[in-house]
Order: C-alpha cells, then structure tokens, then sequence
C-alpha cells in the first residue's frame, strides 16, 4: 500500500490470490463481473490520445504462441504494453519443439527468462493446465484445442452487456450459437461464461457438428433448427464454418449448410428486439453469416474486434497485480 | 544353435535346490495351507521333504501361488531402448510376479524376422528374469499390407502373431492370416479398433471428451472390430485372442461369440478394470492409452466379465515412454502406461479386498487364464511343474512409487495410491529372479 | 490492524468552516471560475471537489466544472502489494488543455497519491495549471510535493492515522486521529 493512505487502504478489494485463467473454473459470477467493471475503465484509457498507463510496469509478459494466431497474439501484446508490462514473444512454430522435445522441456527453458504470466495458445486441449503445473507464473488460456478461450467469450458477453439497449443483467437473456460448435473453443467458453452470469444457452448446427453431451449442461439447450435457435434470443452467435469440415464427411456441401444454417436478416426477425449479431472472427462471409448481416447496425462483430485489447489489459491487471 | 524348448533359462549354472519355508501354498487345486514347497532342477519337487537345501527362503505370512504369465507387454526391444529394455521390462516382470510374459511386435525394426525372435529369446534367457516368449508381426513392417512368414517365426520361437498396436485395417488380410496360422497353431492376436472410426481420438469419447474438448474415440469403433475379428475367427477356425478389450459393448461381442461355441478368447488390462475417463480431468497425458479409458459402466462390466469368465485373462499391456514423451501435450504424447509391476497389488486392492471378485478368480485370471488361451499347461505347484512361483504379501499395505520401478517408465497413474498384495519374491524355474530389498519403505 | 481512537481533529462545523476558506483561496488565485476545474481523488477527494465546487457556485454565482480521477493504474507500486485495489472509472468530462486544474483530496501525507494523480491528469492532456487542495496535510513526505491549499497542518507520526469521515461517504463530517494498536 501507499503508506498511511487511508483512502487506497479501502479499495483493497481482495486479498492476494495466485489465479490462472485456463477456463472459467473457479470463477464466480461476482469475478466475471468486477473483470467486466475493470474493463470499463481499460476501455476508457483506450479512448485517450496516450492509450498507456504504467499499471503493470516491472511485469513481464510472455506469449506463447504453440498453435499461430496473429489476431489473438497481437491483442495480447497491446493489452500488456498499454500497461507497460515487458513482453517476451514465443512462436513455437519453428522451435525445437517442433522436432519432438517435451512441452514441458520447452517450458523449462522458456522459464529461464522469468516472465511473470504466458499467454498460451494451443493446439491441444489442456495444454495451458499442463503448463501451469509446471511453472510458477501465471497462466492465461489463449485457445486451447476445442476446449477454451475464456478471453475471447469474456468478451463477446463484456460487447453484449455494453451495446444491448437497455442491459438490465444477463439472467434471463438468451445466447444463441449457430454453426460447428464441436470444433469450437469459443462455443465451450461462452456456453460455461453465460451460464455462470445466469443467461440461456441454445446452441444449433448439424447433428454432425454438435455433441449431444454438450447438451447436458444447466441452462444449455440444443436444437438442429437454426430458426428454433433464434426465437427470441437477445444474441446470436454465428460460428466460422472451417472448410476442411467438408472433406471429413461432417457436411455435404457449403450450399446445403448456407441453405440451413446461415444466419440471414430474415432469420433474425425471429429474435428478440434489439438482439446483436456477433462472430468470434475471421468470418466467411456468405457461408456462415449473410454478408449483408455482418454490416447491419445490429451486428457487433467489429466492437468486439475492438473490446479485445480492454478485455485482455483487465485480465492482465486482474491476475497480475496482487500476486506476488 | 538351442532349440526354443532348450534354452537354459539363467544360463547355465546349476539351479540351486531350495526350499520355501512355512508358505501358504494356493493353486489351481486349491488353498493348500501351511507347507514348505520344496523346488529342484527348476521343477517343484514337493511339499515338506527332507534333506539338505542350498538355498532356504522364509515364506512365513507369504502367500505363495505360480507366478503369473502376461499375455500381453511391450518391451521395446529392438530399438526404442530408451524406453525400455530386456532387464529393465523382464526385471519389471519379475518385481510384478510374472514369471512369463509375451513380448508385442511394434518394435523399430519389428519383430517380423525369425532372427530378431531368437535374439530376443536368447538374450532374455541369458538375463534369468522372466522369461520371454516373443510375439511376431502378423503383417510385414506392421504395414497391413502383407502376411510376415509365420513358419519361420514360430521355428524361431514366436508363439503369437499380432499387429498390436496398429489395427489391422484389411479385413482380407485378417482372413487369410488367421487361416495360415490356424494350421501352425499360432495363436492370433488382435488389436480390435477401427481406425477410421476412432478417427484421431485420443481418448474415449463421451460427456467428458466432449467437456474437455478433445478429440474422442468412441467405444463403438472397438465393438465393431471384436465383432469383425470374431466373426473371421469363426469362419476360419482359427485361435484368436482379443486383446484389451474395454469396453462394454466389445465384451457383450466377445460373450455372443463364445455363446455360439465360437474358439475366441479375451483380456483385460489392469487400467481399464480400475480406471475411468473422468482421470482426463488434469489434461495428464500419463492416461493416454490404446484403446482408451472408458466411463464407470464399462468398469462395471469389465469386472463383471471377470468374475463370470467371459474374460479369459488380465494382459497388463504394460507400455512403457520416457518421461518426456509423456510431458507432451494430449495430442503429441504417445498412448500406453506402465503397470506390471503394479498389476497384481492393484487389483488385489481394487477388486479383491473391496469384495468384487475372489482371489482365486484374480489368479486364475492371472495363471491358468492366459496359459489356457496360449495353449500351454496350466501352472500349478505339483511335483513336476515348473518352478515359476511367487510370494506374495496380502498384509503390508505400500504406496505407489514410481522412482522405485524397474521400469524405464518410472511414472504410474496410481503413483501414491496405497496397495496390498506386493510381491516379495519372484522365482522363475526355480532360480531367485527378483527379492524385494528387506528395507523397502512400507 | 486495529486501531484506537486518539482525537477528533475536526468536527463538522470545523471541516465546513476549513472547506470554505479553501474555496475563497482558490477562487482569489484563479480569479474567477473561467478555465478552473476542480478534480477529486479517488474515494473521499471526490465529494470535497463537489463541495468546493458547490461552495465556489454560491459564492461566485457560476460552477466550476469538476471530475472524478482514479488513479490506481498509476501506483507505483503495483508489483509490491498484496491486496489487489478495486479500479475505478476515471470521469473528467471536459479537455484539461489550458485549464486550470485543482485536485482535491482529504489526507496528504507521504505524497505518493498526488504524484500518480498528476501522471493520471498530464496523461489526459496538458493542463496550464495544475493545483493541489488537501483537508489535512500530516506531513511525512516522501516526495518533493506541497499542497496548494490545506484546510488544517497536523503534525503527527508515522504510527497515527488520519481518518477524513464525510456525509457522502461515511454519513457524517469529522476527522479522527487513530492510533495502531500495539501488538
């Protein structure tokens, strides 16, 4: 603390807690919604001529990045240099680990250079917990396999709670995710994010593309009707169609699944008034969305580009400052 | 050259004639109770002789039954030593109680070469821990491509042919290799999974995969492949043994089968009797095994198949990695677990002290079950037999201890899990092959 | 860390009384409410800037503009303490370019919070003036920082505490001299 100075003595929220943020295991719907307050004020210093406080200056960051996302690493780095934090950037795509060294023998190394909490991005599912037992920094899930992208789903519901005219709480608003839920890591992340603030879930695509088992969760229903999905959500989520879906025998053809699944305007007016369209990126236009719907002034999908950096510096300050 | 019959097991020195003193004897035949087993020339010689021993070991407090036989190990011999090696796995045999266990094919190179099976037959007798009867390659190269020469293999000493590790894809290739060796009376061992439908799953799939987001194998794609291999099995007569089976509805295929008077015998491993898909919960690759951990049902029924004989015998398909290969990713890691030094403790514990099954069961699935499906004399301790036995202790209750395997792969799923039923003494024809050290922590 | 009660430093009518004196220095040094802001600091600065700004109206007949700082991302030591501060937003809705910015707070003490709170402030812009207007000043700095305005100079020691209690925040006007227990 500042000494003697009773006004910060107050503020001290909570005591010191060495947190990860692999999933939203362990997290309370009161968490979730202090990093959503924070992210307020990141947003706020976003919008200034100097986009930079030194809130985390003598913290080192380090992202790595095992799986390439330029998008995702790149938020990361400015959300860590907006607080002055070092960064340290690995690309594992050329390393050693490529040649079949030990994840955990290329964390050792990555250790030696003392960074304070990794960014994590994987192919595989659990990776980034594998990673936490073995290191003392703290751990940030950047996407693990299908698994999790906490950061991403945090987002998605920190644009909805910020652009949905008239937001009075999420309990009662209903989600609704569209498209190749199995193979999607931001579909998990929001169906236990949502959940957890008291939304709805409906989640929709082919047979093929949605595990019945997701089903099983509180407050998650399924539905292969996509205009069953949309009736009376406050959100809709249409996911990124991969092609190679195609090849493996998951879909007949990109005309069949834009026939039945796309989400169109005409579709929308089954939802509720004022419902956003949203899309985790990089979209196919015309496959999974109506280009059309992408440039609607309900769509969203370029705030939540944009609410990234804020999401990602209160997630940042959140775990890091406290912990040591 | 020796032929595989005459190989002296431990060399060439003479076996010391030794008695085992105040052990409670339990075979086939029964619970003998208090006797000192006396064993010369590698064979049991009898029960409470006179005379003069050269070596006298005290069994008092110890069970002492035959020492198992494994149907089913991988040794990694030849070339992935790091792994694994003939003293490291025999001698982890031996620490487990097995004084005979079946080497698996999926070498680098494979064991599809009459002179790679007696290497590794010679160089196991040499050693004198268990001893090695070696499996060979069913297709050359593991390539599924084309029948390895059965004939040769089994003159050099192969006693099974297997693919194990690679399904074999081909159903004609299945066909006609169960044919050819029908009339050698090689026993055909299969690794029943489709490999298209288990697609790249790297665990079972269901509530928990689905959950974790990764990439399940569904226990489907096993049913389909026992009841293919099952249905070759009856059409071609041959003597096949489905390995590892885990789940459910592959055993249900396996009952059906023998129902209808089908030659078709099964294992189970000691993991997939004692563990269940919810251990994935920590992303720990150490549960990666092939095929995969099933839900709590398929436990249930495995056990169940156990205690009414439609599982025929435990195969531990002890598999060991280095340490490294196990700290990569769920993805990378390879499949497979070390568990024969804890096979017999573990189901002890797990299955016989909680009441589930009965410790002659447990044995016999251990001793008579995978000597019946290879075809050889059942193991006893009558006078003539041959002097493979092992002291167990049911009391002394000892944690897990990876650091202190034989193994190579010193890590275990059930590191710190508190067992009875360790073996304290291991002889196999009649030679001391392993002793736990007196001081061992417990 | 408890703490016992030592003095009452203020009462209600002293802090009003030390409250307006402070608004009547402030209005005389700016000569007017054009281009004057007042800014509170995050917890308590906040309704002694409304107050001064409250009092400045009556007097002047025009409001001065005021806003609300906090200046947690601006602490200096971020990567020390155990306890993580609630951040808060930031609320100065106008451009401090050529103002006059008066910061207002209750305790000025070692003089760290106003060091944050002028990088806070220089980060929004350029200000032409910047003041500080502090309830207590105890002393103590630790860097070279002096108030503009103060309401009461206390000296005290390291051991003691000055606890500022406002209506808005505490609902009621006093300042308390605590001690820490020992043990």
């Amino acid at each position: 603390m500042i000494p003697g100075s009773t006004p910060l003595a107050e503020t001290a929220a909570k005591t010191s807690r060495r947190r990860h943020l692999l999933d939203f295991e362990g997290w309370s719907r009161d968490d979730v919604l202090a990093l959503l307050d924070t992210t307020d004020v990141m947003a706020q210093v976003m919008q200034r001529t100097i986009k930079k406080v030194p809130a985390l200056q003598g913290f080192t960051i380090g992202t790595l990045f095992f799986e390439d996302s330029t998008r995702t690493r790149l938020s990361f780095e400015r959300a860590a240099r907006a607080q002055s934090a070092d960064v340290i950037s690995f690309a594992a795509g050329g390393s050693s680990l490529s040649k079949g060294e030990s994840l955990k023998d290329t964390l050792r190394t990555i250790d030696a250079l003392q960074a304070d909490l990794y960014v994590v991005r994987h192919q595989a599912a659990g990776a980034p917990h594998q990673i936490a037992r073995w290191t003392d920094a703290l751990v940030v899930n950047a996407g693990d396999g299908r698994r999790a992208h906490p950061t991403q789903a945090l987002l998605d519901a920190y644009t909805f709670r910020a652009r949905f005219e008239g937001f009075d709480g999420f309990a009662g608003k209903r989600l609704a995710i569209v498209g190749d839920v199995m193979h999607s890591r931001v579909a998990r992340s929001n169906v236990a994010l949502w959940t957890l603030l008291g939304a709805e879930v409906v989640l929709c695509g082919p047979r093929t593309l949605l595990p019945a088992e997701l089903g099983q969760a509180r407050g998650v229903t399924l539905t292969h009707r996509v205009d069953e999905a949309l009736e009376g959500a406050h959100a809709v989520m249409a996911l990124r169609l991969q092609h190679e879906r195609m090849t493996r025998g998951l879909l007949p053809s990109l005309a069949e699944y834009r026939q039945r699944y796309q989400v169109t305007r005409k579709r929308m007016r089954a939802a509720h008034a004022g419902a956003l369209v949203m899309h985790p990126g990089p979209i196919n236009r015309d496959i999974e969305l109506e280009g059309a719907l992408a440039d609607a002034p309900y769509s969203v999908i370029e705030a939540q580009v944009a609410n990234g950096v804020p999401v990602r510096m209160a997630i940042l300050y959140t775990l890091l400052v406290g912990s040591r | 050259m020796p032929t595989p019959d005459t190989l002296p097991h431990g060399g060439d020195a003479p076996v010391p004639r030794t008695v085992v003193r105040g052990a409670h004897l339990i075979d086939a035949h029964g619970d003998h109770g208090l006797h000192d087993l006396w064993l010369r020339d590698g064979r049991i010689e009898g029960l409470d002789l006179d005379g003069a021993a050269e070596l006298e070991v005290d069994a008092s407090g110890l069970l002492v039954t035959p020492a198992f036989i494994d149907p089913h190990v991988h040794l990694r011999v030849p070339g992935q030593e790091e792994k694994e090696d003939l003293a490291s796995g025999l001698g982890a045999a031996v620490a487990g109680g097995y004084a005979t266990v079946i080497s698996m094919a999926n070498t680098d190179p494979v064991v599809d070469d009459p002179a790679i099976v007696r290497a590794l037959r010679e160089g196991a007798a040499r050693l004198g821990l268990a001893r090695l009867r070696p499996a060979a390659a069913l297709s050359v190269g593991l390539r599924g491509e084309r029948l390895a020469d059965y004939a040769a293999l089994r003159a050099a000493g192969a006693v099974m042919i297997t693919d194990d590790g690679i399904p074999v894809a081909d159903s004609h290739l299945q066909r006609r290799a169960c044919e050819y060796a029908r009339e050698l009376g090689l026993v055909i061992q299969t690794h029943s999974e489709d490999p298209t439908l288990r697609s790249d799953g790297v665990m079972h799939e269901g509530r928990v995969s689905q959950a974790l987001g990764l990439p399940g194998n569904p226990a489907e794609a096993e049913s389909i492949m026992v009841f293919r291999d099952c249905e070759i099995a009856r059409m071609t007569g041959a003597r096949v043994h489905i390995a590892h089976v885990s789940s459910e509805r592959g055993l249900r295929v396996v009952e059906w089968f023998k129902e209808q008077g089908t030659n078709v015998t099964c294992e189970v491993t000691p993991h997939h009797l004692t563990l269940t898909d919810a251990a994935w919960e920590r992303f720990d690759p150490v549960f990666k095994v092939a095929p995969p951990l099933r839900e709590a049902s398929d436990v249930e029924a495995l056990r169940d198949g156990a205690r009414r004989a439609v599982v025929d015998c435990i195969g531990t398909d002890h598999a060991p990695h280095t340490r490294a290969e196990k700290d990569r990713d769920a993805l990378a890691a390879p499949f497979g677990l070390p568990n024969i030094e804890v096979a017999f403790p573990l189901l002890y514990t797990e299955l016989v002290l909680s009441g589930e099954l009965e410790l002659a069961t447990l044995l016999g699935l251990l001793q008579g079950g995978p000597a019946r499906v290879m075809g050889w004399p059942e193991p006893t301790l009558e006078p003539g037999a041959s002097a493979d036995v092992v002291l167990l202790d049911l009391e002394r209750e000892r944690p897990v201890e990876p650091a202190t395997f034989t193994s190579k792969a010193r890590f275990s799923p059930w590191e710190g899990r508190l067992l009875r039923g360790w073996p304290q003494a291991t002889l196999v024809a009649g030679r001391m092959a392993f002793r736990r050290a007196s001081g061992a922590p417990g | 860390m408890h703490m016992t009660h030592k003095a009452q430093l203020m009462d209600a009518q002293e802090l009003g009384r030390a409250l307006t004196r402070i608004a009547h220095e402030i209005i005389e040094r700016a000569k007017g409410v054009d281009g004057l802001a007042l800014v509170g600091i995050h917890t308590r600065g906040v309704p002694i800037a409304e107050r001064l700004a409250d009092l400045i109206e009556h007097f002047e007949g025009a409001r001065p503009l005021s806003g609300k700082l906090d200046i947690t991302l601006y602490r200096d030591d971020l990567t020390e303490i155990a306890l993580q501060p609630v951040v808060r937003k930031t609320e100065v809705p106008f451009d401090v370019r050529r103002m006059t910015i008066v910061l207002c707070d209750d305790v000025l003490y070692t003089g760290r919070t106003a060091r944050a709170a002028l990088d806070a402030l220089v980060d929004m812009g350029r200000p032409a003036v910047i003041q500080l207007a502090v309830l207590i000043d105890r002393g103590h700095r630790e860097l070279p920082i002096r108030a503009d305005y103060v309401g009461k100079n206390v000296p005290t020691s390291r051991a003691e505490v000055v606890k500022v209690k406002l209506s808005e925040t505490d609902g009621e006007d006093a300042v308390l001299l605590l001690e820490q227990a020992a043990g």
